[in-house]
């Protein structure tokens, strides 16, 4: 699973144009800076081929290192 | 020895291991010496350089290590090093540039002349700065000035700038040199950038972008810059006790001067010298004091006049300034400069 | 639970000042990782550019030394010179390396010089705004290239790193870039191969990084990403441009 620290996300869509499984989406709420920050969607975690596997590849692309990665 | 010899032993001396320079006329001796010298001691880095701007950069770089560096020019390659001093300064970073002066402005020539003084005393890059600028008039001059010049810029953490000239850097003269220092024994700076081993990182950088940090970094240039007024403005005085008329000249200007006074005293003619040494912090208040009871002072420069508005802003209306100058490499002879002095004086009726 | 993915320790906790999708940050940050797992950070000095990078030292964990424009690497080389066993790097965009700093880095290459350059290009002058600049390419369109860049008003852009690679000092060049997580993890690994070059005193290290400018491309950061890969990499195709480290045995 992924944590983004919504306050350092400047909304610049990278991490879910690199999400396979489609858990990240822009939230509806403004952040302190004006951005509306990425968003992990963590209901979806339930259902099998849509959970979070740790690939990192968000985090990887994130240029504010906005997302930290646990993996199980 | 020769002059550039003579600066460039004195450097290695006062515990420069680092040169870093470009070949110009005429100061070749000074990096071909240093790549000599600097070979044979342990630590002695010296790189010719692609540019004089290069080379600037590469002093900026080993004085941000803690390391004592020079470099030198003439002219149009100070010039070029103008970005680089004006950074030094901002970072308050030590480092000695030396000026062998010749004609100009452009290429100019490679005779001697004194038409640097504006660019070595006006800071000659951008922004509100000086560097201590010292003009040697001989061979054991510059020995003296160029070892006290890495003390300086250590201790004040400035650029010092040694002006001489074409002459200064080819005559030959006998000089006593100083002792070599021990690098070890010197000071520790405790500002360098050398790795963040056992101590948080830090970063030297002159960007403030926030108008009212950088006003007050100003400030705080300028008060080192008064502390520097205080303690390290030099001059010389020649028969100037009875004297009723006072040259002002630097460098070799004002050995040439020298000559010249001695004859015309043999004639009669009350004639002295103040020589300022120190260009830059400039001896204002030694001429004031002098401008009280001297009211004739004759400025002779090899230039257009440049040191010239340092003395009239000197004496402030207390005197007469009048000046005599030669630029474009034309070197008087004490004989000339006698003429000159005496018929002024005669013109004036100074007796 | 075991996290494996944070900030690296080199990278102070400032949030970055640079535009989202912006190059520079993910390369500070992968910088960072590099100078943390090769145990760098007490004996590494940096030397920021003149650029929207110039910042640089309110980033990274490390000392810093401010440089003027395009000058880098003559600083580099003197502060190599006075500290022969620190890692000294330089930060440099396309207008600091390859127009005003030209001379001193492919001096500072022809010489040897054991530094280690970070080349970000992203073909403008990102700070000032969005000038053309040495990389831009052919029909770009900049603030100084409206209409886009014309080959016989404005002339060809250049390739400094094969340029550098004709250098005999250069020991290891290669271009990469930051616009997908695979061009990253190659880039990192990149970095790391270039510290070690220094360290190894092979000489002269340059890894040159096309990055995304979403603000002065007009693009979005995930179309800038695209564009690299459909028109930025044709005219700086990435890869090895020069490798000597596996013939040379022993540093100078």
């Amino acid at each position: 699973m992924i944590e983004i620290d919504s306050e350092l996300c400047k909304d610049c869509k990278l991490c879910i144009s690199v999400c396979s499984k489609k858990l990240i989406v822009t939230s509806d709420r403004m952040n302190q800076k004006g951005y509306y920050p990425a968003f992990y969607v963590e209901k979806n975690l339930r259902k099998e081929n849509r959970k979070c596997t740790g690939c990192g590849l968000c985090a990887i692309f994130c240029p504010e290192i906005a997302i930290e990665v646990y993996r199980a | 020895m020769r002059g550039n010899h003579v600066l460039a032993e004195a450097a290695v001396r006062a515990g420069c291991r680092f040169y870093f320079g470009y070949p110009i006329t005429p100061q070749n001796e000074i990096p071909e010496y240093m790549s000599e010298r600097l070979s044979k001691i342990e630590g002695g880095v010296f790189i010719q350089a692609e540019s004089e701007i290069a080379s600037i950069h590469m002093v900026i770089g080993a004085s941000m290590a803690g390391e004592r560096v020079m470099t030198s020019s003439s002219g149009p390659g100070i010039s070029l090093k103008q970005e680089g001093i004006s950074f030094l300064s901002a970072l308050e970073l030590p480092a000695v540039i030396v000026n062998m002066t010749r004609g100009g402005p452009g290429l100019g020539n490679i005779a001697p002349a004194q038409s640097d003084y504006f660019q070595a005393t006006r800071g000659g890059g951008h922004g509100d700065y000086r560097n201590i600028v010292l003009a040697p008039n001989s061979c054991q001059e510059i020995a003296d000035l160029t070892y006290k010049a890495f003390d300086l810029a250590d201790k004040y953490r400035i650029p010092v700038v040694i002006l001489g000239d074409g002459m200064l850097g080819q005559m030959m003269e006998p000089a006593e040199l100083p002792p070599e220092i021990s690098i070890k024994k010197l000071p520790h700076k405790d500002w360098t950038l050398t790795g963040a081993k056992g101590r948080p990182s830090r970063f030297i950088r002159s960007l403030i972008l926030d108008p009212l940090e950088e006003e007050e970094h100003n400030w705080k240039l300028m008060r080192k810059y008064e502390r520097i007024i205080k303690e390290e403005t030099k001059w010389e005085t020649y028969f100037t006790e009875d004297a009723r008329m006072l040259i002002v000249a630097f460098g070799i200007a004002a050995r040439i001067a020298k000559g010249a006074i001695k004859r015309v005293r043999e004639e009669g003619l009350r004639v002295g010298l103040v020589r300022p040494i120190s260009l830059w912090p400039f001896p204002f208040k030694a001429i004031k004091d002098f401008s009280k009871r001297v009211k004739h002072l004759f400025v002779f420069e090899m230039n257009m006049g440049q040191m010239v508005e340092d003395v009239k802003l000197a004496v402030d209306g207390g005197a007469e300034v009048h000046f005599y100058g030669r630029p474009g490499g034309v070197i008087l002879t004490p004989l000339e400069i006698s003429r000159v002095i005496s018929s002024y004086y005669y013109q004036k009726r100074l007796g | 639970m075991k996290k494996i993915f944070s900030r690296p320790k080199s990278i102070k906790k400032t949030p970055f000042h640079y535009c989202p999708g912006c190059g520079h940050s993910i390369l500070h940050r992968l910088i960072g990782e590099v100078i943390d797992e090769m145990n760098l950070q007490e004996i590494t000095i940096g030397i920021p550019p003149a650029g929207c990078a110039v910042l640089a030292y309110f980033y990274f964990d490390v000392d810093m030394g401010e440089a003027s424009h395009g000058r880098a690497a003559a600083l580099a080389t003197g502060l190599k010179r006075a500290l022969p066993d620190r890692v000294v790097f330089t930060y440099q965009g396309d207008g600091d390396i390859a127009a005003i700093g030209t001379a001193e880095t492919i001096h500072a290459a022809s010489r040897g010089e054991n530094i280690t350059t970070l080349f970000v290009n992203n073909g403008v002058y990102g700070m000032t705004g969005g000038q053309m600049a040495p990389t831009t390419i052919l029909g770009q369109n900049t603030t100084t290239s409206p209409g886009g860049r014309k080959e016989k008003r404005d002339g060809f852009p250049i390739n400094l790193s094969e340029m550098l690679a004709v250098a005999k000092g250069s020991a290891y060049i290669e271009r990469t870039a930051v616009n997908s997580p695979a061009n990253i993890l190659r880039t990192k690994k990149a970095i790391k191969k270039a510290f070690q070059t220094q360290l190894k005193g092979y000489g002269f290290s340059l890894v040159e990084v096309l990055s995304p400018c979403p603000t002065n491309w007009k693009m979005s950061p995930v179309e800038a990403c695209q564009w690299i890969n459909e028109v930025m990499v044709k005219h700086f195709p990435l890869g090895v441009l020069k490798d000597i480290t596996g013939e040379k045995k022993d540093a100078h």
